[in-house]
C-alpha cells in the first residue's frame, strides 16, 4: 500500500444524554485476502486490517475482529450511548503492525 | 366521444370478485354495443379519495398492440393463482367472456382476430383524457396520480432524449409521485438530473449510497387528498444492479429492505397518515409475500411483472392492485377512509381503448412535438410480417424468435441468447415492420450485440441461473425478467426443480446433437450487463435481417419443453 | 437475461463473469470451506454448547448485488446493561475459502448490540451468526445469500 490509509468517521451532531447514536467508519485498504494467486501464479500474501476498536474516554465500546472475507475499503458501523462529554477513539490494526487512528470529540447536551 | 369501431361486447356479467368490480361496467354492457369512453369511465364513486395508478408504460407515447402472456407460470405459493392465470383460466377467474373487450385487453388467445375489432390500446393523450375526466368528476383535490415506474425507457424517443420525453409527459399529466427501475439504465447522473428538476416526487426507500449506506432519494411523501393524509412509500426495483448493468449505477445499492419498509410505515403513521400506500416496483409475487409479512400497508400498487388484473386482491389487510403495462390501463381505486382505516373501496382497471377515447388535445400536441424530429425514422418500413410478433411470456415469444434469428444470421452464430424482457409491442400478421416497431423491442442503453465462444457447460450454467431467477419458489429470491430466449438451441426445463437441476436435454438444433459440456460454440447475444461489451446495436442487427428477408414468418417454436408447471 | 453472462474478454470466458470477479479476489483455486468447516469452527469456539435460535437478527440481502461487497448487519436483542448484555457475535460463511468472517465484541456502553460491515462471498452460501450473551447463553441465526450471474432485465 503506497499511501497510509486515512480513516473517515461520521458521528451524528446534537447528541442528547440518553441517545444511542450510530457511528459509521470507512478506511481505504485493499484487504488482501491471502487466498488469491497473482499473475505469476503464486499466492499473494495476506495483508488485512484485522482489528477495529472503539473506546470512549478509554473504556471499551465496540470491537470488530475482521477475517479475510471482509471487503476492501472496510466499512464498519456500531452504536454507542454516550453519557458524558469525552473522546471517542477508533483504532484500525494492520497485519503489518501499523495502527491507524481517528478521534472524535463527543459533546452531550 | 367518437368511436370509429364497433366493439363487439359480450354479456359477461362481470359481477365479481368479492372485492371489486374490475371491468364490471364494460362487462355489463349489452352484446354488440359500441364501447364508449363513458363506459370506460363509468364508476360509482366511493369515499373521499381516488388513487389513479399507471405503470410500466415503457415510454409508449402512442397507441400500440401489446399481447398479454399465454404462458405466465407461478411457482411455490403463487402457482395457479392470479396473476399466474392465462387465457381461459384467467377469463374464468375474473368472469370475462371470450371475445369480449376485456378478453382482448387481458388475455392472449384469439389476439389477432380480436385486435381487428378492438384496435390499439394506450397512447398518452388517451391516458391524459381519462386522468382529466376523473379529476373533473372527483375534484382535483381528491385525486392522487401515481406512476409505478419503467416509464422513461422502451422507445426510440426515450432513448434519444435519455428519458426526457417521458419525464416531461408524466409531469404534464400531473403525476404526483413515481418509482423506478429501467430509469436507472440512463445512469446515476441522468436519473438524479431528471428526478431533481421534475415536479413528480421520485421516491425510493430502498436505495443507499454504497459508501456510507445513506438514503439517496426521499423514501416517502405525504399527500393530503380529500381531507385524508396519504403516505406514499416508494420502492424501486430491488434487483436493478443484478438485472441491469451495475456499472451504470456504481455508487448505489438496492435490495428489498423489508425492515426498512416497516420503519417507513411506522414513521408515516406517527406523522398522522390515514392511509399508507406502497408504490412498488417489486413485482407481483414479491409484493404478495411482502403484504403477508409487513403490517400496516393499506394498498400496494404493484408493477414490474406487467400483470393486469381487473380486480383488487386482498392479502391480510392489504389491497394489491396490478395495472398492466404499456399504457393499456389506468387503475382507479376509490377509498372510503374512516378512523385511519379503509372502510370501503371500489376498484376499476380502466382499459385505454384508443379508438373509444378522444385524445386530450394538449397531450396530443406534446406527444406530436416530441415525435416530430424522429417521424421519418420511426415510420420507415423495414419489412413486413406474416406472423403475429409478440414478446411477453415466460419462454420464447415470436418477436424474440425474430431477434434470435437475426442474430444467428447476421452475426454468423450457432446459438443466440436474447433477454427475457417483458416490454415491447406486438405486431399483427400483415403489419409493416417499421423501425419504430424494432426499436420498441430493443431500445436500451446497452444494446451491443456481442459474438463470442461459450462452452456447453457455460450455456447450461447461464440457463440454470436465469431459470432460478424466475422460478425460485421463494419470490424474494427471484429477480429480473422472463426466461432468457434462445435461438439455435433447444432444451427441456422442469420449473419445479431446484437451482442447477432444472435444465436438461440441451440440443444444437442445426445438428440435432446434444450440446457438449466442454465444446465451445459461437454465441451471439445482446444486453450484456458487462461494461464495454463490443458489437453493433441490436436494432441494426434486426433491421438488417428484416430488410434482407423482406417478409418475416415465424414458425411455432417447439425447441423449449416445459414440465413441472 | 442473457448477454449478461457474456464475459468481455476471452480470458474471462473461462469463468462466468460476475462470479469470477468475486472468486478471483477470494481465491477459487485454494481450499473452500463448507458446512463441516463451519461446524468444526463452532465446536472449537464453543465446545458443543447448545445454541438456541432467536434474538439474533442477521440482515443480509437475499441476492448479492456484488459478491465483493455484500452488506451485513447483525443485531441482537438485549437490554445492554452491566448485568445483561451481548458480549460478542461471530459470523461464519460456509462457501468461502475460510469459514470465519468476523467477530463483533460489544460492551454495555454500546447501548445497542448492532453493527454493520461489508463482506466478500465467493458463491451462493449460508451465513451463520452466533451471539454470546453475558450469562454465557448462545443464540444463532442463519441466512442464505444467493450470488448470481445476473442479467435479464425485466
Amino acid at each position: 500500500m503506497s499511501t497510509r490509509p486515512t480513516p473517515r468517521v461520521r458521528v451524528p451532531g446534537n447528541i442528547k444524554a440518553g441517545d444511542i447514536v450510530e457511528v459509521k467508519t470507512l478506511i481505504a485498504h485493499e484487504m488482501e485476502s491471502g487466498q488469491r494467486r497473482g499473475s505469476d501464479g503464486k499466492p499473494v500474501p495476506r495483508r488485512i486490517i484485522n482489528r477495529f476498536t472503539a473506546t470512549f474516554n478509554g473504556k471499551p465500546v465496540f470491537e470488530a475482529e475482521w477475517h479475510p472475507a471482509i471487503s476492501a475499503n472496510p466499512y464498519q458501523s456500531f452504536f454507542f450511548k454516550p453519557t458524558e462529554n469525552g473522546e471517542l477513539k477508533m483504532v484500525w490494526k494492520d497485519d503489518d503492525g501499523a495502527e491507524y487512528t481517528a478521534t472524535n470529540r463527543i459533546t452531550v447536551s | 366521444m367518437i368511436s370509429r369501431r364497433h366493439f363487439l361486447q359480450a354479456t359477461a356479467a362481470a359481477h365479481a370478485l368479492s372485492l371489486a368490480s374490475g371491468l364490471g361496467p364494460l362487462g355489463r354492457a349489452a352484446a354488440q354495443q359500441r364501447l364508449t369512453e363513458a363506459d370506460i369511465l363509468r364508476f360509482e364513486p366511493v369515499g373521499q379519495v381516488t388513487i389513479l395508478h399507471v405503470t410500466d408504460i415503457h415510454a409508449q407515447l402512442v397507441p400500440l398492440h401489446f399481447r398479454e402472456p399465454s404462458v405466465n407460470l407461478g411457482v411455490g405459493d403463487a402457482k395457479g393463482k392470479p396473476p399466474h392465470l392465462t387465457d381461459a383460466a384467467f377469463r374464468e377467474y375474473f368472469r370475462i367472456a371470450a371475445g369480449s373487450a376485456d378478453a382482448f385487453a387481458l388475455t392472449a388467445d384469439d389476439f389477432t382476430q380480436l385486435a381487428k375489432s378492438y384496435g390499439r390500446m394506450g397512447g398518452m393523450d388517451r391516458v391524459a383524457r381519462l386522468v382529466k375526466a376523473v379529476r373533473a368528476e372527483r375534484g382535483t383535490d381528491k385525486v392522487l396520480l401515481l406512476d409505478g415506474g419503467d416509464t422513461w425507457q422502451g422507445s426510440w424517443t426515450s432513448l434519444q432524449s435519455k428519458g426526457q420525453d417521458m419525464a416531461g409527459v408524466m409531469e404534464a399529466l400531473g403525476t404526483d409521485a413515481m418509482v423506478s427501475h429501467w430509469e436507472f439504465t440512463y445512469g446515476e447522473e441522468r436519473v438524479k438530473e431528471l428526478a431533481e428538476k421534475s415536479k413528480v416526487a421520485f421516491l425510493a426507500q430502498n436505495i443507499r449510497d454504497n459508501e456510507w449506506q445513506e438514503p439517496v432519494f426521499a423514501p416517502r411523501k405525504m399527500f393530503e387528498k380529500g381531507g385524508a393524509k396519504i403516505a406514499v412509500i416508494g420502492q424501486a426495483f430491488p434487483r436493478t444492479p443484478i438485472a441491469n448493468p451495475r456499472w451504470m449505477i456504481p455508487k448505489w445499492e438496492f435490495g428489498l429492505r423489508e425492515d426498512d419498509i416497516s420503519k417507513q410505515v411506522e414513521e408515516a403513521r406517527a406523522e398522522g397518515a390515514d392511509v399508507v400506500v406502497l408504490l412498488s416496483h417489486n413485482g407481483y409475487d414479491v409484493d404478495a409475500k411482502l403484504a403477508s409479512r409487513v403490517k400496516g400497508i393499506d394498498v400496494i400498487l404493484t408493477a414490474h411483472t406487467h400483470d393486469a388484473m381487473p380486480g383488487a386482491e386482498r392479502i391480510g389487510d392489504t389491497l394489491l392492485i396490478a395495472s398492466g403495462s404499456h399504457g393499456k390501463f389506468v387503475s382507479r381505486l376509490d377509498l372510503d377512509i374512516r378512523a385511519k382505516k379503509i372502510a370501503g373501496f371500489r376498484y376499476k382497471l380502466m382499459p385505454v381503448f384508443s379508438d373509444a377515447i378522444a385524445p386530450d388535445p394538449a397531450m396530443k400536441t406534446l406527444v406530436e412535438t416530441i415525435r416530430a424530429p424522429f417521424a421519418v425514422e420511426l415510420s420507415r418500413e423495414v419489412g413486413r410480417t406474416d406472423s403475429l410478433l409478440y414478446r411477453r411470456g415466460n419462454f420464447n415469444g415470436t418477436f424474440d424468435d425474430l431477434i434470435a434469428q437475426a442474430m444467428l444470421a447476421e452475426r454468423d452464430a450457432e446459438i443466440a441468447l436474447s433477454p427475457g424482457f417483458r416490454w415491447g409491442g406486438t405486431l399483427l400478421p400483415g403489419d409493416p415492420i417499421t423501425f419504430e416497431a424494432i426499436s420498441n423491442a430493443t431500445a436500451i442503453t446497452y444494446p451491443a450485440c456481442y459474438r463470442m465462444q461459450m462452452t456447453g457447460a457455460q450455456l447450461k450454467d447461464i440457463l440454470e441461473d436465469v431459470a432460478d431467477n424466475i422460478f425460485h419458489p421463494d419470490p424474494y429470491f427471484q429477480g429480473g425478467g422472463d426466461m432468457v430466449r434462445v435461438g439455435g438451441v433447444g432444451y427441456a426445463i422442469d420449473v419445479s426443480g431446484s437451482m442447477g437441476s432444472r435444465i436438461s436435454g440441451l440440443t444444437l438444433l442445426k445438428t440435432g446433437q446434444p450440446l457438449e459440456a466442454s465444446k465451445a460454440y459461437t454465441v451471439a447475444g445482446w444486453a450484456s450487463v458487462n461494461e464495454a461489451t463490443q458489437g453493433p446495436p441490436i436494432w441494426e442487427v434486426v433491421q438488417a435481417h428484416v430488410a434482407r428477408q423482406k417478409t418475416i414468418r415465424i414458425e411455432p417454436n417447439t425447441a423449449v419443453k416445459v414440465t413441472g408447471a | 437475461m442473457a448477454g449478461p453472462h457474456a464475459p468481455r474478454t476471452r480470458r474471462a470466458v473461462l469463468r462466468l463473469a460476475a462470479l469470477a470477479a468475486a472468486a478471483a479476489v477470494i481465491g477459487p483455486d485454494l481450499a473452500r470451506a463448507d458446512a463441516k468447516a463451519v461446524e468444526a469452527e463452532l465446536k472449537k469456539l464453543f465446545d458443543g454448547k447448545t445454541m438456541a435460535e432467536g434474538r439474533v437478527k442477521l440482515d443480509v440481502p437475499q441476492i448479492a448485488e456484488n459478491g465483493l461487497v455484500v452488506p451485513i448487519t447483525v443485531e441482537v436483542e438485549s437490554p445492554m446493561t452491566e448485568q445483561d448484555y451481548v458480549k460478542a457475535v461471530h459470523v461464519f460463511a460456509d462457501g468461502n475459502p475460510l469459514p470465519g468472517v468476523l467477530s463483533f465484541k460489544f460492551s454495555p456502553a454500546a447501548g445497542r448490540a448492532s453493527a454493520s460491515t461489508r463482506m466478500r462471498l465467493a458463491q451462493t452460501q449460508n451465513i451463520i451468526a452466533v451471539a454470546e450473551m453475558s450469562n454465557g447463553a448462545l443464540f444463532t441465526a442463519k441466512a442464505e445469500v444467493k450470488v448470481t450471474i445476473g442479467g435479464c432485465g425485466g
